[in-house]
């Protein structure tokens, strides 16, 4: 055997090898992805959006108590995270690049990164909702916000460390002070990829269940009271997916499929922004 | 110590004495002085790494930006020595503007880039600063091709045109010194060629300082020209002495193609 055929049959080795890799791994996340809409999409219904979630024994129901307490949770977080991991992110690239107290922030906030929700739910579990008395709407986004952080810091940074010296060491040139070098032009350089960092952020947190469980907890009823439990997807998700009722069933993998096609969404919208603005 | 080269003629802007410039451990600019000549063009030239752009980053304390790199000696400007610590950075680089290699329009459109300079230093009511725009890109031979698009991006200009419109941001702050970095060796031939025209017309009003690798550019725009070498500053005069009679050996080297 030459060793030109040789070379071109270990290629189609090695692509075969790959292409079969890449089938198992789709048809994994496939068959997920089909289950989840086939068994999702006949939850979904009018009643589904309108109605609360019923009480055991029940007939029908909805998710409309938990999709609106999920969106105020979520809502909240991001308000609360997003100015926060966004100047902490300046903060680490523009001001902090050689202070002792920055690589101490980033080094927490790469181990905020890795921590187990679960750990994050406690923490404000006995941090706040013991101490002050119960589970509540601002505890979840307290915990949720705990999570959404870090990822806001670590993108904003790394985005911010993408941006040219020259350009940084152009608006110094004008006799710009710092912060107007980093809130003017810098971060306005790379600002499709901090909302896409805070859109991650978001997608992240929206299926979280864990910190959500020990801090917002649930409510079978409608409330906008972020001082009461809130009733939240996640945790409906937890409690009716593993409870003897159909309906409940039922109902639970309807939220699944509400928070993947929502993840789906944030995603897309993300990665449009960001190819928008990379191609500019 | 070496003396200090001076030039023929003109009033010095920048007096440089005994500069050395450290980069950390690191030895970047050994003992130079030399003078910057008001309302002429300085050219510095010499191989890569001899510190031309070094010396011209120390005009305007770009440095400072970078822990572990340091300055020593004096650069007097108006009676103040800008190496000083308590020197306020901003305001010697708004006196002493800068124009980079690579064209940097900031991320916003071509009035702002122009205006966010002028805003830093000076309050002025709208009329006034559609004026001081006009006028900035004027100077710097953009008005025609900018002003139907003040309001688009920076970023959609050509190569060249965003390298002119970053002389109009300079200029906009009404700097004394302009100091340019190599600002021509990443466009075509045509661009150069508008941007050396430019520089001629800008020396009336400003001082210029550039550093170039292009050693005809050097001899077509400059009135002095500084060769030098591994940091330090070999030879320093009127550009066309130091093209045509060279006094030292390693110049004469350098500017016949023999090395570098």
């Amino acid at each position: 055997m030459s060793l030109y055929t040789r070379r071109i049959l270990t290629n189609r080795i090695g692509i075969a090898l790959s292409m079969i890799a890449m089938a198992f791994g789709l048809a994994a996340l496939m068959w997920i992805l089909w289950t989840l809409f086939y068994n999702g999409f006949s939850a979904l219904s009018w009643d589904f959006f309108t109605q609360d979630t019923p009480a055991p024994g029940s007939e029908g129901g909805g998710l409309r108590n938990a999709i609106v307490g999920s969106l105020m949770i979520i809502g909240v977080t991001t308000l609360v995270s997003t100015p926060i991991g966004i100047l902490a992110g300046i903060y680490l690239a523009e001001f902090g690049t050689t202070s002792r107290f920055a690589a101490t922030t980033r080094f927490v906030t790469d181990i905020m990164l890795s921590a187990p929700s679960i750990v994050v739910g406690l923490f404000v579990y006995a941090l706040v909702v013991a101490t002050l008395g119960g589970f509540s709407g601002w505890a979840g986004s307290l915990a949720l916000s705990l999570i959404a952080i870090p990822v806001v810091v670590r993108t904003t940074e790394n985005m911010l460390l993408l941006v040219p010296t020259a350009l940084r060491e152009a608006a110094f040139a004008v006799g710009a002070p710092r912060w107007q070098v980093s809130l003017k032009v810098t971060l306005r350089a790379v600002k499709a990829g901090v909302v896409t960092g805070v859109l991650l952020a978001i997608a992240r947190i929206t299926g979280e269940t864990a910190p959500l469980l020990f801090t917002a907890l649930n409510n079978q009823f409608y409330s906008t009271d972020m001082s009461q439990p809130m009733g939240n997807l996640p945790v409906v998700i937890y409690q009716f997916a593993m409870s003897p009722y159909d309906n409940w069933v039922s109902l639970a993998w309807g939220g699944a499929l509400l928070i993947a096609l929502l993840v789906l969404a944030i995603n897309i919208i993300a990665r449009v922004l960001f190819r928008k603005k990379s191609s500019a | 110590m070496s003396a200090p080269q001076q030039t023929a003629d003109g009033d010095a802007i920048l007096e440089v004495r005994d500069l050395n410039f450290f980069y950390g451990d690191f030895r970047g600019l050994t003992n130079v002085s030399l003078d910057i000549a008001k309302s002429r063009v300085t050219a510095f030239i010499g191989p890569s790494g001899c510190g031309k752009s070094t010396l011209l980053r120390t005009f305007n304390r770009m440095y400072d930006l970078y822990p572990g790199q340091r300055a020593e000696g004096q650069i007097n400007f108006h009676g103040n020595n800008l190496l000083d610590k308590k020197q306020d950075v901003n305001l010697v680089r708004a006196k002493i503007g800068m124009v980079f290699q690579k064209p940097t329009p900031f991320p916003m459109t071509i009035y702002e880039n122009i205006a966010f300079g002028v805003r830093l230093y000076e309050k002025m009511p709208k009329s006034e600063m559609d004026d001081r725009v006009e006028w900035a890109l004027r100077k710097a031979a953009m008005w025609e091709e900018a002003k139907d698009k003040l309001q688009q991006s920076g970023l959609s200009l050509s190569g060249g045109q965003q390298q002119r419109l970053c002389i109009a941001r300079t200029i906009a702050v009404k700097p004394e010194i302009v100091l340019l970095d190599e600002p021509t060796s990443a466009l075509d031939p045509i661009s150069t060629a508008k941007i050396e025209e430019l520089i001629n017309e800008l020396k009336a009003d400003y001082t210029i300082a550039i550093v170039t690798h292009n050693m005809q550019q050097a001899a077509r725009i400059s009135d002095f020209t500084a060769f030098m070498y591994l940091g330090e500053l070999i030879e320093f005069g009127k550009t066309d002495t130091l093209f045509i009679k060279p006094k030292q050996k390693q110049t004469e080297d350098y500017i016949t193609g023999r090395f570098g």
